[in-house]
């Protein structure tokens, strides 16, 4: 009884509650879950940075599906670079960033474009330039994180999520796509999705897509959601819900036509509508939902915490330090 | 009028009416009005054949196509390979023959497949088991024909290359610029986008304009359709020009049956709708039809002989007489020693000798023409 009074004088000077067994009993509300609150009033003012990088051979709607992710013109097609430009000779990069703004909440979308990858008669190693401007973001930010005098909040150009379009044959993987996500699932988030896929019945949609997750788990690729970084039971679940469903079958289309009186994102061909966001049709809302409503901050904390910090150890354990570090902040638990 | 023909005229006049037209009939028609009729026959009897080769990477709907087309099922079995089966595998060339009979006509179809094009990561030269295979088939016919017993000739050799662009992209690739060039004056190339479902009626249209702009930029001769006659009615004229107009042709195939507007068609059931692969309006696989099959099958068979096979003929022969001409050159002046054909050095060096020789040879009829005239 004595303790609780004390406790009681004592908490206008915020000491810790004393914790009994089986968890603590507060006596009267402190009004720690307002932290929620204040944390997400901060977010909404500084707004958040989110990089999505878009990989595929060129014709596979990889602009149009960007635009029509985020409802608002935020490809590179869109910012003024002509549609009938010559395929590239090697693969180039090419970011191009929007501010865009819904329920008072400000996010800096940065869309990379991969032009030229996959096009050429011989591509051997074409996936090269995009592991090099990954590692790059990485260096960068690693570079403002170690200096002595550091930003405020370092400006975040790393690539948070990797959309790659598997063409849709029907058949399986191409030896292409095998080797690009080989070799990048250790460094980025990869979301393999199946592009143009109004070219397959839903029975052969079906058929495809167990195919391509088979070759997927053959070869040991992990897209994301990634089994190991499931934190609890309730995420295991929820994400092996998604990863059966994954590659979404994805059509994109910036048009709209009337259907049923409403008026719908949709490609018209002369023997019906296809309707973007109708699950009957293609998969596209289950995409959308999946990365932007439900798992858009954890891609980002997973490209921060393990894509990020995997990269950071071994800059560290190669060079030996980029500049004396005491071993307290080698090991100092990042957020 | 000379009088033997009077007299036939008169005995003509004085015989009965009924062999008397008869006999003009006789004089009128001579008969080889049936000739066609006899050819027709003929063949009938003989059967033709056609030889149909189906290029572009996998997944582009090639099998479904020759399915659709020929009302066939010549991939029943087939099993398709994975990602890692395909590593080590290069371009293979796998022939399909199978007869169809239709109204007593018969046909010995052979579909020649080439799976493994362009699904490396590295596909360069991938097209050049294909040309290999080409000019195979062109030599062994120059064999048989140059040889001694002609009668049972087998013709092997390609007629029409079928070379499908994959929808998806913004019009040809490096790819497809490079097949189409490194094939065009051995086959008639007939260029078709694949698996066209995915497209609306207005990026067709945009697709189709691009990849002519192409071909012709680049110089790529695929199959031309021969001109109307004159004398043909408007409405073949018209026909004939709609085709044109159309190429490359945007096709679907399908292998299912499905159920549209009361009837029983091949289709691709969609959620959204259905495509029926016979709907002109859908694509334009009718008009491919037609064209292969019921108007062009005779025309691409001639070009293939008359142009593709006089091509490959006539450089085989030139370097062979250049051979010839080199090793005859050698005979004189050294005696015979097997040579491969000299290199650029040697061949100066023979080219100087020559002159030398032929230098000589006008000096000699100099003099013996100056002894000549001396003596005279």
């Amino acid at each position: 009884m004595t303790k609780q009074h004390e406790n009681h004088r004592d908490m206008n000077f915020s000491h810790t509650v004393l914790k009994q067994s089986g968890g603590s009993t507060l006596l009267g509300y402190i009004g720690i879950d307002t932290i929620i609150e204040q944390m997400r009033k901060k977010t909404m003012k500084t707004g958040f940075d989110f990089n999505i990088m878009v990989v595929g051979p060129s014709g596979l709607g990889k602009s149009t599906l960007v635009n029509t992710l985020f409802k608002s013109q935020v490809s590179r097609k869109s910012a003024g670079w002509s549609r009938d430009e010559k395929i590239p000779k090697t693969v180039e990069i090419k970011s191009v960033s929007h501010v865009i703004e819904e329920g008072g909440v400000k996010m800096k979308l940065t869309v990379v474009d991969t032009p030229g990858f996959g096009d050429q008669i011989n591509n051997d190693n074409c996936w090269e330039p995009i592991s090099k401007y990954i590692n790059e973001q990485f260096e960068k930010f690693l570079k403002e994180e170690v200096n002595i005098t550091r930003k405020k909040r370092i400006p975040d150009t790393r690539v948070h999520c990797c959309l790659y379009f598997i063409p849709p044959t029907g058949h399986s993987l191409r030896q292409l796509d095998v080797e690009f996500m080989k070799r990048l699932s250790h460094s980025v988030n990869i979301i393999p999705v199946i592009a143009k896929s109004d070219t397959m019945t839903v029975e052969e949609r079906q058929e495809f897509k167990q195919r391509v997750r088979k070759e997927l788990e053959m070869n040991g690729i992990e897209f994301y959601p990634q089994k190991e970084f499931d934190d609890d039971i309730e995420d295991k679940s929820d994400n092996d819900k998604i990863r059966e469903m994954m590659p979404f079958a994805v059509v994109g289309s910036d048009k709209e036509y009337q259907v049923n009186g409403k008026r719908v994102l949709g490609r018209k061909t002369a023997w019906g509508i296809i309707e973007v966001e109708n699950p009957n049709h293609c998969e596209f809302a289950q995409l959308r939902d999946f990365l932007i409503r439900s798992h858009l901050q954890d891609l980002k904390e997973v490209t921060h915490n393990i894509h990020y910090e995997t990269y950071r150890a071994k800059r560290l354990n190669d060079n030996g330090g980029l500049h004396p570090i005491t071993s307290n902040d080698t090991q100092e638990s990042n957020l | 009028m000379d009088a033997i023909m009077l007299q036939e005229k008169l005995v003509e006049r004085l015989l009965c009416p009924r062999v008397r037209t008869a006999r003009q009939k006789e004089k009128q028609y001579v008969g080889f009005a049936t000739l066609p009729n006899q050819v027709h026959r003929k063949s009938v009897k003989k059967g033709f054949d056609f030889t149909l080769m189906v290029a572009g990477e996998s997944g582009m709907g090639k099998s479904t196509l020759v399915n659709s087309l020929f009302l066939t099922d010549l991939y029943k079995d087939r099993k398709l390979l994975n990602a890692e089966e395909r590593i080590n595998q290069t371009v293979e060339i796998i022939k399909h023959t199978v007869d169809i009979e239709e109204k007593g006509v018969k046909l010995k179809l052979t579909i020649v497949d080439t799976p493994g094009f362009g699904d490396a990561v590295n596909n360069n030269e991938c097209w050049k088991p294909i040309t290999d295979y080409i000019d195979q088939q062109f030599e062994q016919y120059f064999r048989d024909e140059s040889g001694l017993n002609r009668k049972n000739i087998q013709d092997n050799r390609v007629h029409c290359c079928l070379y499908f662009i994959p929808p998806f992209g913004h019009g040809l690739r490096p790819v497809d610029v490079e097949f189409m060039k490194a094939l065009h004056e051995k086959v008639n190339i007939i260029p078709l986008i694949a698996k066209a479902d995915c497209l609306t009626p207005n990026e067709i249209k945009k697709l189709k304009d691009r990849i002519r702009e192409e071909i012709e930029k680049f110089g790529i001769k695929v199959y031309q359709f021969p001109e109307c006659d004159s004398d043909e009615d408007e409405e073949f004229k018209q026909l004939d020009k709609e085709l044109k107009e159309c190429t490359p042709f945007a096709v679907i195939g399908s292998n299912t049956v499905v159920e549209a507007r009361g009837q029983r068609v091949r289709g691709r059931l969609y959620p959204w709708g259905i495509v029926e692969v016979e709907n002109q309006s859908h694509c334009d696989f009718v008009k491919l039809r037609n064209m292969l099959i019921r108007s062009h099958m005779h025309d691409l068979k001639d070009v293939t002989c008359d142009v593709h096979y006089e091509n490959y003929r006539a450089q085989c022969i030139q370097e062979m007489t250049s051979k010839l001409a080199q090793d005859n050159r050698m005979e004189s002046p050294i005696p015979i020693l097997p040579l491969s054909t000299p290199d650029a050095d040697t061949e100066k060096l023979i080219k100087m000798k020559d002159e030398e020789l032929k230098r000589m040879q006008e000096m000699l009829n100099k003099m013996q023409q100056q002894m000549h005239d001396k003596d005279q």
